[in-house]
Formats: C-alpha cells, structure tokens, sequence
C-alpha cells in the first residue's frame, strides 16, 4: 500500500498541463485518483510523475450548449448523477454514477476518469458508448474529438494517446429515452457490474426508430450490441419483441469470466440486463 | 465489614449511556497505534512467499542492503536462536518466525527489511532477491485428510487430531451414542438427511489493520511495545518468554484498537520480529501491515467442509444427528488453533436434547493459519446444526419452528442441564424465547403472506435458526485442559481482574486487566462501579490495556470480558464500598452497616439531610493520622473473579428474503433476532455488538469468500475481491430480547460480542434455501453470491425438478 516514489505537478491552466504531459515521459493524468492510487498503491502500475487536473479552472461544469450536454473532466460522479440536464437528457449516464461506487467515490471520481481508465467492469463506459457521446481530447498539438465507437480499445486501454488530456465528453441531446441496469458484484446495484446494459433508443409512430446497446462487464471492453437493435428497429418495442432482441445480446462478444461470474452466468446476465435496460428505455421513449 | 447499600431510583445498570469513547473515536483524537512517532524510528516491510509451498534455493539481499536508508535486513538464520513463536495450544506444526529452507503458504514472511520510512522500506524489500523451487501444494481438505501428499515432510499425518463426542473423551459412551443413531436409522418409522456443506475460509479484516511499535531501552534492559493486539499481556509474556526476559521488563500497551474480531487474539511473529530488529538497532522499530499483508498472513476464520447428518420421525422428533468434518489450520498453528473447532464441540448439539455423534478432523494445509474469528467454532456448529434442522423440517414437512420447540432442552431441567458432551450449562429456557420471537416477528402472517407471494411466482424465502453459544470463558479451571497461556508467562486461568481506587476528590479510577477493541468498556465498566459506589458515571475513569499498570487479565474474546473482568470490578467496587461504609461511619458516628450510598455521598440510614460525599470519604482515607485505631489509609481495592462455568447465551433469528430468479440476486428484506445475553449492562452497547455481529454472519452468508485457489493463490487482496457487508447492503435490523440471566456470576451477565454472528449465517442460508425450495433446491454453499445462487437454479431445473 506504499507507491514507489514518483513526482507529483499541479498546473494551473490546460496549456500548462498539456505541456508537461508533452516534455515528461512516464507522466500521467491524475484526476480523482479513484482507480490510479490504488493500482499505485499495490506497486501494479508506477508512472514516475503525477499531472493533477484538478486546479485547473473550467474543467468542473456540467454545460447545456443547446444540441448537446458538455460533462468536463473534473465533473464528480455525484454531480453527474445528481444533474437535472443529465437526467433529462443522458438518465443512462445518471444511473450510471448514482450506481458508481460508494458515497466517497461518487464525490472523489470523475465521470471523465472513469471514461478514460475504462475498466472493463465499469458503469459509465458503457453509458457514454449507448448514448454516442464525443470525448474531447486535449495535446500540446491541438484539440481532436473521438467518437465512442472509436474510444473503447481494450481491457483499461482507450484512444487516448500518452499525452492528452480528455477535457470533456459531449452528449447529444437526441431524445427518445435511456436506461442502465446492472447487477453488482454485491448483488443489487452496489459495486461494479458484474454484467450490465445500456441503452438509448427513440420511438416513432409506435415502433422502436433507431437506438444503441452497450454491454459492460462482459468482454474486454464496452461493446455495443448491434444484434439486439437490428432485431429491435421496426418492432412495437413490446416485451416479447424485447425478449427477442435481447437474447442476440452477445453477437460478437468474447464473454471473459472472474471471480464474480462464468462465462455461462455472465451470458446469461447480459441478456437479463439488455432486456430490462430496454424495457426502461421503451418506456422514456414512449 | 459493613455493607453500605446502594439507593438508587433508576439504575445506572441497564440504562441508556452513550458510550464515552465515541468522542475522541468521533474526533480523531484517540491514539492508535500507527498513530504513535518515536525519535529516531524505523520502518518495516516484509519479503514474502508468492508460492503456496516451494522450496527457497536462495536468499540474496545485497541489493537491498546497499540501498539509502536501508538499515537491515534478516533473514531466517538471524533468528534461529529464538526459535519458533510462541504457542499457547502447540499442537502441530509451529510458525518459525521467518521461513527458512521452505515456505508452507502464500504471504509467508522470509525476509523483514528494515530502514528509515516505510516507503524505502518496502522500495528494498521489492530488491531482495529470493529464489523459489515451487513444490506442489496441498491445498483441498478431502485430499489433506487423506495424506496423500503431506503438507510437512517430517510428520507423521496432517490429520493432528479430531474433536469427537457424544460425551468427550469417553470412548464406550460415544460408541454407544453412534449406536443410538444407527439403531434409530434402522427403525421403520425414520426419516434420514443428509448434506455436504463447505463453511469458507474468511478474512477477519478489522478496518484497523495490525500494527506494532518496539522499542527497545538498552539502559534499562527493557521493552516498550505499543501492539493493536486483544490480548496485551499474553503479547508482553510471550516477548518475555522469547528473549528470556521477566514480566517486568516487557510493558505492552494496546491503545485505542480499531476492531479485532479475534484475529488480534494471537501473538504475531511480526510482534516478536520488531522487538528483536529494535533490539539490535537500539532504535524504535514500527510494523504497520498494509491490507494485503493482512489477508494473506493475519489468521482466517472458519474453513470446514462437513457432512451432517439428521434422522428423526415423522412427528418431529430427532433421534440422532452426525456430523463428520474436517477443519482447516492451515500451515502453522499459532495461538489456539487446533482448539477453535473444540469450541464447536461444546455446542455440537445445540440446545437440544437429541443423541449426538460430533467428529470433527483438524488438519494442515498449505495455507494460512485459522484461528479465533468472531464466533470461533460455534459458528460452525450451529451452521450445520441449524441447516440440518430445517433439511429434516422440509423432509417430514413440519413447520421448522414446531420441529425445534419439540426437541429444545425444556427450561425446567435447569439448573443441571449439561451438553451432549457432558459439559454443565447455567441458565436457559429456548422455547420462551422462540416464541417471543415468533410471535413479535408475527410468525404466521409472515408464512401467510410468502405463501401468497410464491402463488404469483416470486421467490420468497422465511429462514429460521435458534443458537446456544458457550461464551464468557471461564472456567478458570480450563487451564486443566491445557488452556494455560503458560507459554506467555502468564499461567493465569480463565479469570479476571479489576482494581477499582477512589481517588482524594472522590472520583473513581478503575483499571482493568482487558482491553477492548470496540465493545465500549469505558462505559460498561464504569456503569458497573457506579451502580456499586453511587459515584456517578462522568466521575469515573476506566483505563485498560498497558500491562505495567493494569492488572493481569488474558483478553477481550469469547465474549467474557463483561462475565468474567466486569464481575472482578464489581466484586473490586464491593470491597471499596465496604471500606467506604466504615469510613463514614467514622465520619457520620454510626454504625457501618446503617450507612446508605446515594446522590455521590454517604448518608445514615433515615438520615438522609446529614450526608458525607465521596470527597470526604476519601479525604479521610488519604490522612490516615484522622483515621480510627487499627484502620489503614487508602480507598482501593483489586479483586479476581474466577467463573466455574462459561456462560452460554442463546437466541432465535428470523430472515425474510426474496430472489431475483433471473439473476440469482438475494435481497436481505427483514431480520429480526430475539437474542438472550442474560443481565444487560448497556442495552445501546448490546445492540452494537449485535448489529456488527449480524453483519458479520450475514456477511459470510452472502458476501466474503476467503477460500483459496487450487493452486494455493488467495486472489483475495483487497476490499474489491473480498467484499465486505456495508449498512448499504443490510435492513435495518429489528432487535429484541428475553433476559434469562446466569448464575455463574454477581452480574448476571452473559456475554453479546459473538451472539450475532453465531446466530445469523445459516439464518439467512435457510432463507434462501427456503425461498428455492419451489423450484426443489435444498442446499447452496455460501457465500450467497449472485452466480452461486442462479447457479443452485440452473441445476435444479436441469435436474427436473421444477414444480
Ligand atoms: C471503492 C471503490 C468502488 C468503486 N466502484 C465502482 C463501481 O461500482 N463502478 C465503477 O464504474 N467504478 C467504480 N470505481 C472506480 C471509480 O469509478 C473511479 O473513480 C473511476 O474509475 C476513475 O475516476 P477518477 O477520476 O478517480 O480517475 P483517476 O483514478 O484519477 O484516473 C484513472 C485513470 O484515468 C486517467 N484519467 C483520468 N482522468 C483523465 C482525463 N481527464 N484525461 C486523461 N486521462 C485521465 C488516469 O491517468 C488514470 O489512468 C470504484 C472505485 C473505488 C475506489
């Protein structure tokens, strides 16, 4: 529990921050530290110098920019969850932080953090990816936006490179509805996901338009479940046409097993889950 | 010696009082020991085994040695002289205190590194070089109890010994008891159930994790060693035992200690390692374990595998129960070991009447070593029993709760009523407290409306489980059977001690020979001496847990310190008031034995306007030229309590649970217990100790899982792989009581620091299997997780069974 030695920078502005990130191998961004003090503290991964974010301004707001909400890099996942405009707009992304952890980790962690470090048992992955958000990095080379799709690379790696900075991540306000389940490791919605499901999707004229579905827990990374919507656009969004869709659940994923489910458990939970996340969105949608 | 007697009009015994150390705890003002920084102190971290068995080729510490601020490093060879660690019940192999040639389990200590910081510390404990041959390890306890391979190559079994009774240690007796059984068996009119179930390994994990400061004083020849131990003068005797040193040069003192749950029950060889490095490098020397260090080399709990066997008729009535099982020790033996699974024995039967064949084999695995964890073998015990219980309740088709009550010893063979094993019980009356729970819980609506809930295909679940515990140790006698804690110097019995002194302005010290680690016997102790002396509550101070000035006492544990210490302060506060009574009466010119305690002074009785107070009492005691002929100075007295039996409390535990059929999800909806811990002395403390000991049993009911890979690897390093139960996870609990107090001691006191977790873990598992018991499950191992729980489903519907 006692990290090798390593530096620690404070900056002040994003400029600064980027730079350093630049001129300084082994550097790493430390926002809430929810999951990079711990790997520290077990001597699993070392980076010789810590950049915290998080003194510098304008890196802590939720913004409505009228097509889209903006969730900066320093927003908690308490504020997340708590954020009128995120429940209207992204209630995946909301239940996702409410379920995020305990008390002290949803005031501690970033929305963002939890984006970048990718856990593969991770709540809010999952919810970025269903609801098309746009991750906006940050170099002493310039500004690039990265759509979900392309940001979820492996288990704990993204496309984020070494020196950037994800400053925020942008979510279309798109309407229809969203939803998030999961079933914790502790049972309920406590701890990280042994499987879970998010989706959003949009309902016209009585049948499900269009829609995303991404799984978490399951494989490697979040992945979308294009089967379950495939099998979904065009129906009633009733519940038997859910149950369907739902179990095309696992098309193209490698489920990977731990010790809080086999790969049988876990296949059979990310049906369970898509199922009820659908029903949910159905719902909002309607 | 006159009485003097105490008035009161609500006693301070039984009354609400906040626990007085709840403000320092709250304001971070109390001293733990990491807390505590000595001029000049080292740090330690140790190398450890990353193999289960293997042999070590090689140790090579030069990297480390030559790193900044590295002060030494030790190896086995070091401290061979001071041979393995001290062994209270040495029956086994015992922990050398670094390995040498191998290593026997994963996080065995074979290198301690000392230097300036701790973070340096373990920078070059990451340096030390050590080589390894991986052997293969014995790990699965079928296949340990079998010998086939064996876990010391220089013994003989790994089976030590097996704790067997009917009646203990009579060979005929038990064979006639296994008659019994077979004979009832054998009868037309029986039924028989029989089940395996595993009770896991767990990982006590107090949310302070162990810790320990030696410092060693080369001018005096002595030792000051501020351990987070449970058990401060065994550690002080056993550090004096080791470096051949008398009582008197080793002080230990236990400050605040944040939890213990029995895993701070044992004397450490980190302990002993610090005191030697300190002695070596005449400096302080601090070991603080991190949580990692702490769930592979700080003691498990629990860790059987059993069949249990139940055969009984019809009607209800049990005519035998079995149960064949082998515990786990692990590769060491350390403190009481081998005896946790006796404890087992005790209540091997319950509280019931029926024959009783109870064997339970102890053996060495390559593992880390089991011992005290809250409940301690009871656990255990009344898992199987209870499980076994409602087997044969669903068998015969009887309410679980009628099957109980038909065969509970009746309360009218108390006094004199024994356990299957012979041993005497003090007091209790089982069927009063069922029913008093039942009927608060309201039993049968409750039945009513699960019955309703299953007509709409909701899995809910009714669990019930009663429990007699063997607690409050004592007897003194117990030392008899080789309990001594001679090995620590301290060849004390199963007694305890207080000294109660008042001190010139008549307020009052009292210092107690255990400490606790959570249990508020700040408060306890001194509700107990005002309830005696009148002195009010804010006007006494209780300290503990420094052995130069506390007097001897073994421990917090067992749930005794109330039974057994609290009874010597009250028997120690008894003789002060004596003392008191003829003080003033001196001063009052009355007799003694007209003199009445009230409102912090002394008063004649009828007289109650011409009142003395504590200050004047003592005051007088403390200028002895006023006193009368023949009266010596001083207002203090200590007094040792020596218990003839154990106490053995009891209860009966109600869960109301539903499942999640698509996920296997268990949800914890109500619990309701209906505990009996005799006299209670603070019911806010008494329910603490019952809400943590609830979550604790429930905790290995749904949640912790300790046990260890097949390959030796414990992939259970922190709190993320080893879940503990939140209040988030847990209903608010619903707590009741009977009071049926013992006779054993002036108190009347039990014991509540186990009950909860004794009661709980198969309270919830019969719950669930209840809930199940739809679809035709009968049995799932803990912990309830979600997978083991859809797993239980998935195979009773492929079995077929589905109704
Ligand atoms: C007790 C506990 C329980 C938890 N339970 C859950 C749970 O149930 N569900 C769940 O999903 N998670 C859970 N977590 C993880 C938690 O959500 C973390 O807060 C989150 O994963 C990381 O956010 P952070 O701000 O703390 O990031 P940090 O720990 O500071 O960083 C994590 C990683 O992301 C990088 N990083 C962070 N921010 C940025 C950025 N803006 N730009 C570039 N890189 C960045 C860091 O360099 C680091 O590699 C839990 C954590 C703990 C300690």
């Amino acid at each position: 529990m006692y990290p090798r030695s390593f530096e620690y920078v404070s900056p002040g502005s994003l400029d600064e921050a980027t730079s350093v990130l630049a001129s300084t191998e082994g550097a790493k961004v430390l926002a809430g530290g929810m999951s990079l003090l711990p790997l520290m503290k077990l001597r699993l991964f070392s980076p010789d110098v810590l950049v915290d974010i998080g003194r510098i301004p304008g890196l802590s707001s939720i913004e409505d920019r009228g097509d889209h909400l903006a969730i900066g890099a320093m927003v908690s996942h308490a504020a997340t969850a708590s954020d009128p405009s995120v429940a209207e707009h992204a209630a995946a992304l909301a239940t996702a932080a409410s379920w995020t952890g305990d008390v002290q980790v949803r005031n501690q962690g970033t929305t963002c953090g939890s984006i970048a470090h990718a856990d593969i048992a991770a709540d809010q992955p999952s919810a970025a990816l269903a609801l098309g958000a746009t991750m906006v990095a940050a170099s002493a080379g310039g500004v690039r936006e990265i759509a979900a799709s392309d940001f979820f690379v492996d288990t704990l790696t993204t496309a984020l490179e070494p020196g950037e900075i994800l400053t925020e991540i942008r979510i279309p306000k798109q309407g229809g509805g969203s939803a998030y389940e999961k079933l914790g490791r502790r049972g309920g919605h406590t701890d990280y996901a042994v499987a879970g499901a998010a989706v959003w999707l949009d309902v016209s004229d009585g049948a499900v338009c269009c829609g995303r579905v991404a799984l978490t827990g399951v494989g490697a990374k979040p992945t979308l479940a294009e089967g379950v919507m495939e099998a979904l656009i065009g129906t009633d969004g009733s519940d038997a046409a859910i149950a369907e869709a739902s179990e095309r659940a696992l098309e193209g994923v490698t489920v990977l097993d731990d010790l809080f489910g086999t790969v049988e458990y876990k296949a059979h939970l990310a049906k369970v889950m898509t199922r009820r996340a659908l029903q949910q969105a159905v719902a909002a949608a309607t | 010696m006159g009485g003097g007697v105490v008035v009161s009009t609500t006693s301070v015994l039984g009354g609400v009082v906040k626990r007085r150390e709840d403000p320092a705890l709250i304001r971070g003002t109390g001293l733990y020991v990491d807390d505590l920084q000595l001029p000049g102190m080292l740090h330690v971290a140790f190398v450890r085994s990353p193999y289960a068995h293997a042999r070590v080729v090689s140790v090579d510490a030069s990297d480390a040695e030559g790193m900044a601020g590295v002060r030494a490093v030790y190896t086995a060879a070091d401290v061979a002289h001071l041979g393995d660690l001290v062994t209270q019940v040495a029956v086994g192999k015992l922990r050398p205190l670094l390995a040498g040639d191998k290593v026997n389990h994963l996080g065995e200590a074979v290198a301690m590194v000392v230097a300036d910081t701790r973070y340096g510390a373990r920078d070059a404990a990451d340096a030390v070089d050590v080589e390894y041959d991986p052997l293969d390890p014995v790990i699965d306890l079928k296949e340990a109890a079998s010998d086939a391979a064996l876990v010391h190559e220089d013994m003989e079994s790994n089976v030590l010994l097996a704790w067997e009774g009917g009646p203990w240690g009579d060979e005929e007796a038990i064979a006639a008891t296994q008659q019994a059984i077979a004979d009832a068996k054998a009868q037309d009119d029986t039924v028989s159930v029989s089940f395996e179930a595993v009770n896991q390994r767990l990982l006590p994990m107090p949310i302070e994790p162990r810790s320990v400061v030696a410092d060693w004083n080369v001018g005096y020849g002595r030792f000051t060693v501020h351990s987070s131990t449970q058990i401060a003068h065994a550690l002080a005797g056993g550090i004096a035992q080791t470096f051949g040193l008398s009582l008197t040069d080793v002080r230990c003192i236990a400050p605040e200690v944040g939890g213990g749950f029995g895993c701070k029950l044992n004397v450490y060889n980190d302990e002993i390692l610090v005191c030697f490095a300190s002695q070596q490098l005449g400096r302080p020397v601090k070991f603080t374990e991190t949580r990692r260090d702490a769930a592979g080399s700080t003691i498990h709990g629990r860790g059987w595998v059993a069949t249990a066997t139940i055969t009984g008729t019809g009607d209800g009535q049990i005519l035998g129960y079995e149960l064949d099982g082998i515990a786990d020790m692990g590769a060491y033996s350390q403190n009481f070991t081998v005896a946790i699974p006796f404890l087992g024995l005790f209540v091997g039967a319950g509280q019931y009447t029926f024959p009783t064949h109870w064997k339970v084999a102890c053996v060495h695995t390559h593992t880390m070593t089991t011992d005290a964890y809250r409940g301690a073998g009871r656990p255990e015990a009344a898992y199987y029993l209870e499980r076994a219980i409602d087997a044969f309740a669903r068998e015969i088709g009887m309410d679980p709760a009628e099957v109980r009550r038909k065969n509970f010893i009746p309360a009218d063979k108390f006094p004199g009523a024994a356990t299957h094993i012979g041993f005497p019980m003090d007091t209790g009356d089982y069927e009063t407290n069922l029913d008093a729970l039942l009927e608060t819980a309201g039993y049968e609506d409750l039945k009513a409306e699960r019955d309703r809930l299953r007509t709409e295909g909701r899995l809910v679940g009714l669990g019930l489980a009663t429990y007699v515990e063997v607690c409050g140790f004592g007897p003194s006698a117990l030392v008899d059977l080789g309990f001594s804690w001679a090995a620590y110097k301290i060849p004390s019995g199963f007694s305890g001690s207080g000294l109660v002194r008042v001190q010139a302005d008549g307020t009052a010290s009292v210092i107690i020979g255990t400490g606790p680690t959570g249990q508020g016997h700040q408060t306890a102790w001194a509700q107990i001496v005002s309830n005696q002396l009148g002195i009010p509550v804010e006007n006494i101070r209780v300290s503990h847990g420094d052995t130069a000035e506390s007097p001897l006492g073994i421990g917090t544990f067992g749930s005794r310190s109330a039974a057994v210490d609290g009874s010597a302060t009250y028997e120690a506060a008894n003789k002060v008031r004596a003392k008191a009574a003829d003080l003033a009466a001196h001063l009052l010119e009355a007799s003694a034995d007209d003199i009445m305690f009230a409102d912090g002074g002394a008063h004649v009785a009828g007289s109650p306007d011409q009142q003395v107070s504590w200050s004047d009492i003592a005051t007088l005691a403390y200028q002895p030229h006023r006193l009368p002929e023949g009266m010596e100075g001083g207002l203090e007295a200590h007094a040792v309590f020596s218990p003839g039996n154990a106490t053995w409390p009891f209860g009966s535990h109600l869960a109301l649970v539903e499942v999640d059929g698509d996920t296997g999800d268990v949800k914890l909806l109500r619990y309701i217990a209906m505990d009996d811990c005799g006299n209670v002395i603070n019911p806010m403390i008494v329910d603490g100790q019952i809400h943590g000991g609830l979550a604790q049993g429930i905790g290995q009911a749904m949640f912790e899982d300790g046990d260890y890979e097949a390959d030796g690897n414990l992939l259970k390093w922190s709190f993320v792989e080893y879940p503990l139960p939140t209040s988030a996870d847990l209903p608010s609990f619903e707590l009741h009581r009977t009071v049926t107090p013992t006779d054993i001691n002036p108190l009347g006191v039990k014991g509540i620091g186990e009950a909860g977790t004794i009661g709980s873990a198969q309270t919830v598992v019969n719950a669930v299997v209840d809930a199940l018991s739809p679809l035709g499950v009968t049995h799932v191992d803990m912990p309830l997780r979600p997978k083991r729980v859809w797993e239980a489903i998935q195979a009773a519907k492929t079995n077929g069974s589905v109704s």
